[in-house]
């Protein structure tokens, strides 16, 4: 790439602009403060309850500590982060500062350029937006409400949200969890009533595309009794912010025999920290079904969690994680087993290649009231050159006697045999590597519905031939 | 019409030269057959045509319809129309066998195959395997016995009709009736007089029904004896002490 700017330092010059209705001007040594928090509350026009919860969220914030036990995230500078959730931030850049090589993906995609500006966040939200309303107007006719968090605040379900909002991810969670507290933005409100069964699965991707979006977004999906929703969220091309950070927050509700999968392909831009948590409680006879694919960022950290609390809840996950040049991806999964006859299936593959980093992290706890429960855990990773980098870190703690558990890690390369056993078919070299890795990855692509699929599949291609990064 | 020419050709695996000078021509239309015990280098030989990186070619040239193969990077040869079936197929997971041959047919042709054609032909073919068709969509050789492998591999023959092949040992470890079935599925190949067959094998089950223009016997690398069909009677009799025994004093 010619010429690589920091975007950090483009939105840096224009904090100094900033100023809150008060009056007092900003200091950047302070960070974030109660004001500005205020303010965003303001902005958004939150409940009192909510602007509470942000001011505390922030107490908490600033008395907690970095986490130190995962990948490297000096290079997020804190002092910025005021930048990053200043209401008046100008979020957008321009196209003509959008780096070449996201620019290289759009093509590569083939997105057509009104949407790779939407994406880009230097442009006006195209299309979609129609089709996000025509789906909402469909799924509300079976009672399904399906909306962005900030107006659900005010709508007929304000008082579910206010007793589900960050009770799966308290801000005591972790210090980004807090921060999500403070400034959270944007994001999904799914409310599925008993027994409706969501046919289309819903798509957030209408949704994160406005500027802005998709840095501090907080998902919040509720299926109630015997009912059933796929939500899939992000998209495969890359989304590129001017700010680095990435601090969502998901929590998912699943309730008496109900089930929700919930498919996810995460592509940050290369510059990004992923600091991305994400929460599921799944109440008697439910299943929540996971299926993570996770692509670019520079640093991730990502562990869905599921909690089953009633007697013979489910949780299954299903990941991909793929880490190239310059990234460090740790991902995983962590199963708590609250309840007799719990079953957890995790199933993970990751690639790393060019240098990358990545990280198959996991934790099973069984408590003691979780008898008959079962637990399979297996892990593939796959690196394909020497200078890659691959571990697993399980951890199980299991307080009962009587729990099945099982758990395999297998890590390997792409074997010369299996190669040459395509190549002499007539299969290039390159498509033959292409053609083992997505293949590797199958267990992920089978999961997804078949765009996506072929959005995931076309991604892998490209990163083999190290188009992007 | 001459397809394949093999001159002095010399492989060595791991700095340990097993091929002493090998040569081979063989003609479009005709079936041979490359005998001899185990650890000849019988296998060596379709693995150093077909270019498997484990073997090196030290010495030697192989004319592939006038065009030297030695040179050419893997799937070129195959793209030439070289296909050798693999003694022990490699198991591939996330890869359908129907997408491998589709994939494999389109890097050939250099253009997109179509469904509809190839789907009826590959269901049929399967079908004169006495392979189930549900073998079209699983995952390339995972979870296959050895039997359904090597039938996998004649099913990939019949699909990619290659000007050349090399079958590596595709009658062992089958039972009676496989070896039956193989047997058919390679005679449908002979059927087309264009293009040739090397058959490399230390027994003479899949041999019996079979036509067969010439026979090699290779011992310790080097080419001992030639004939023709009765050259196979002779092993199946005597075995193969009577062709060590001349290398040996040769």
């Amino acid at each position: 790439m010619a010429e690589e700017k920091t975007f950090v330092e483009d939105v840096d010059r224009s904090r100094y602009d900033f100023r809150n209705d008060d009056g007092d001007s900003y200091k950047v040594d302070e960070g974030l403060t109660p004001a500005i928090v205020e303010q965003i509350s303001r902005e958004k026009n939150d409940p009192d309850w909510m602007r509470d919860f942000r001011l505390k969220s922030l107490d908490i914030f600033n008395r907690t500590d970095m986490p130190d036990w995962g990948p490297s995230i000096e290079g997020l500078n804190m002092e910025n982060i005021v930048t990053y959730v200043r209401p008046h931030t100008k979020m957008s850049a321009t196209w003509d500062e959008v780096p070449a090589e996201i620019k290289d993906t759009f093509e590569r995609l083939g997105i057509p350029q009104a949407e790779r500006e939407s994406l880009a966040g230097v442009g006006a939200q195209y299309d979609s937006e129609l089709v996000y309303h025509n789906v909402k107007a469909e799924v509300a006719a079976q009672g399904v409400i399906y909306t962005d968090l900030e107006s659900a605040l005010h709508g007929p379900k304000a008082d579910m949200i206010r007793e589900h909002f960050m009770h799966l991810v308290p801000p005591t969670d972790h210090k980004f969890a807090a921060l999500h507290g403070a400034v959270w933005s944007g994001g999904s409100f799914v409310y599925v009533p008993p027994g409706v069964s969501v046919e289309i699965p819903l798509q957030s991707y209408f949704r994160l595309n406005s500027p802005g979006a998709g840095q501090f977004e907080h998902t919040l999906i509720i299926v109630d009794e015997n009912a059933y929703l796929h939500f899939i969220e992000g998209c495969s091309a890359p989304k590129y912010n001017v700010a680095n950070l990435h601090a969502g927050c998901v929590e998912l509700y699943v309730g008496k025999n109900a089930t929700l999968r919930y498919s996810t392909i995460e592509n940050w831009s290369k510059n990004m920290y992923n600091l991305n948590t994400k929460r599921a409680r799944v109440e008697e006879g439910g299943k929540v079904e996971w299926v993570s694919g996770s692509f670019g960022s520079h640093v991730s950290y990502l562990y869905p969690m599921s909690v089953l609390n009633g007697r013979g809840a489910k949780s299954e996950f299903t990941g991909v994680t793929f880490a190239g040049a310059g990234q460090n991806l740790d991902t995983g999964c962590k199963v708590v087993h609250n309840a007799p006859d719990t079953t957890s299936y995790v199933n993970t593959r990751s690639i790393s290649k060019s240098g990358g980093i990545s990280t198959f992290r996991s934790a099973v706890v069984v408590g003691p009231k979780a008898e008959n429960s079962k637990s399979a855990v297996s892990c593939q990773s796959l690196m394909i050159d020497d200078i890659s980098r691959s571990d697993t870190i399980p951890a199980m703690d299991i307080r009962t006697d009587k729990a099945d558990i099982g758990h395999e890690a297998r890590i390997g390369r792409i074997s010369d045999d299996a190669v040459f056993y395509l190549m002499s078919r007539g299969i290039s070299e390159e498509e033959a590597r292409a053609l083992i890795v997505s293949g590797f990855a199958e267990n992920v692509s089978k999961e997804l519905p078949l765009e996506y699929a072929l959005e995931m599949n076309n991604l892998i291609r490209m990163e083999m031939k190290g188009a992007i990064g | 019409m001459e397809i394949l020419k093999v001159t002095d050709l010399h492989v060595s695996v791991e700095d340990k030269e097993i091929l002493h000078g090998l040569n081979l021509t063989v003609n479009a239309g005709e079936t041979h057959v490359l005998m001899g015990p185990n650890g000849a280098g019988k296998s060596t030989f379709g693995n150093a045509l077909m270019g498997n990186p484990a073997y090196e070619v030290t010495d030697g040239s192989a004319l592939f319809g006038g065009e030297e193969l030695l040179d050419m990077p893997v799937n070129k040869r195959a793209q030439s129309g070289l296909f050798m079936s693999f003694q022990n197929p490699i198991e591939v997971p996330g890869i359908s066998l129907e997408n491998f041959i589709r994939t494999a047919l389109e890097q050939r042709g250099g253009k997109r195959v179509r469904l509809w054609d190839f789907r009826k032909e590959m269901k049929a073919t399967l079908q004169s395997l006495q392979m189930d068709e549900g073998y079209a969509s699983r995952d390339l050789n995972v979870g296959f016995s050895g039997g359904e492998k090597k039938k996998a591999e004649i099913v990939q023959l019949l699909m990619l009709k290659p000007s050349l092949a090399i079958l590596d040992e595709t009658d062992s470890g089958l039972d009676v009736d496989a070896v039956r079935t193989v047997s058919r599925g390679v005679e449908e190949f002979q059927k087309n007089k264009d293009a040739a067959l090397i058959i490399i094998t230390h027994n003479t089950g899949i041999l019996s029904s079979l036509k067969v223009d010439k026979v090699h016997v290779l011992v310790e690398g080097k080419i001992v004896a030639e004939g023709g069909a009765d050259l196979i009677d002779e092993i199946n009799r005597d075995g193969f002490a009577r062709f060590e025994e001349e290398r040996a004093n040769g």
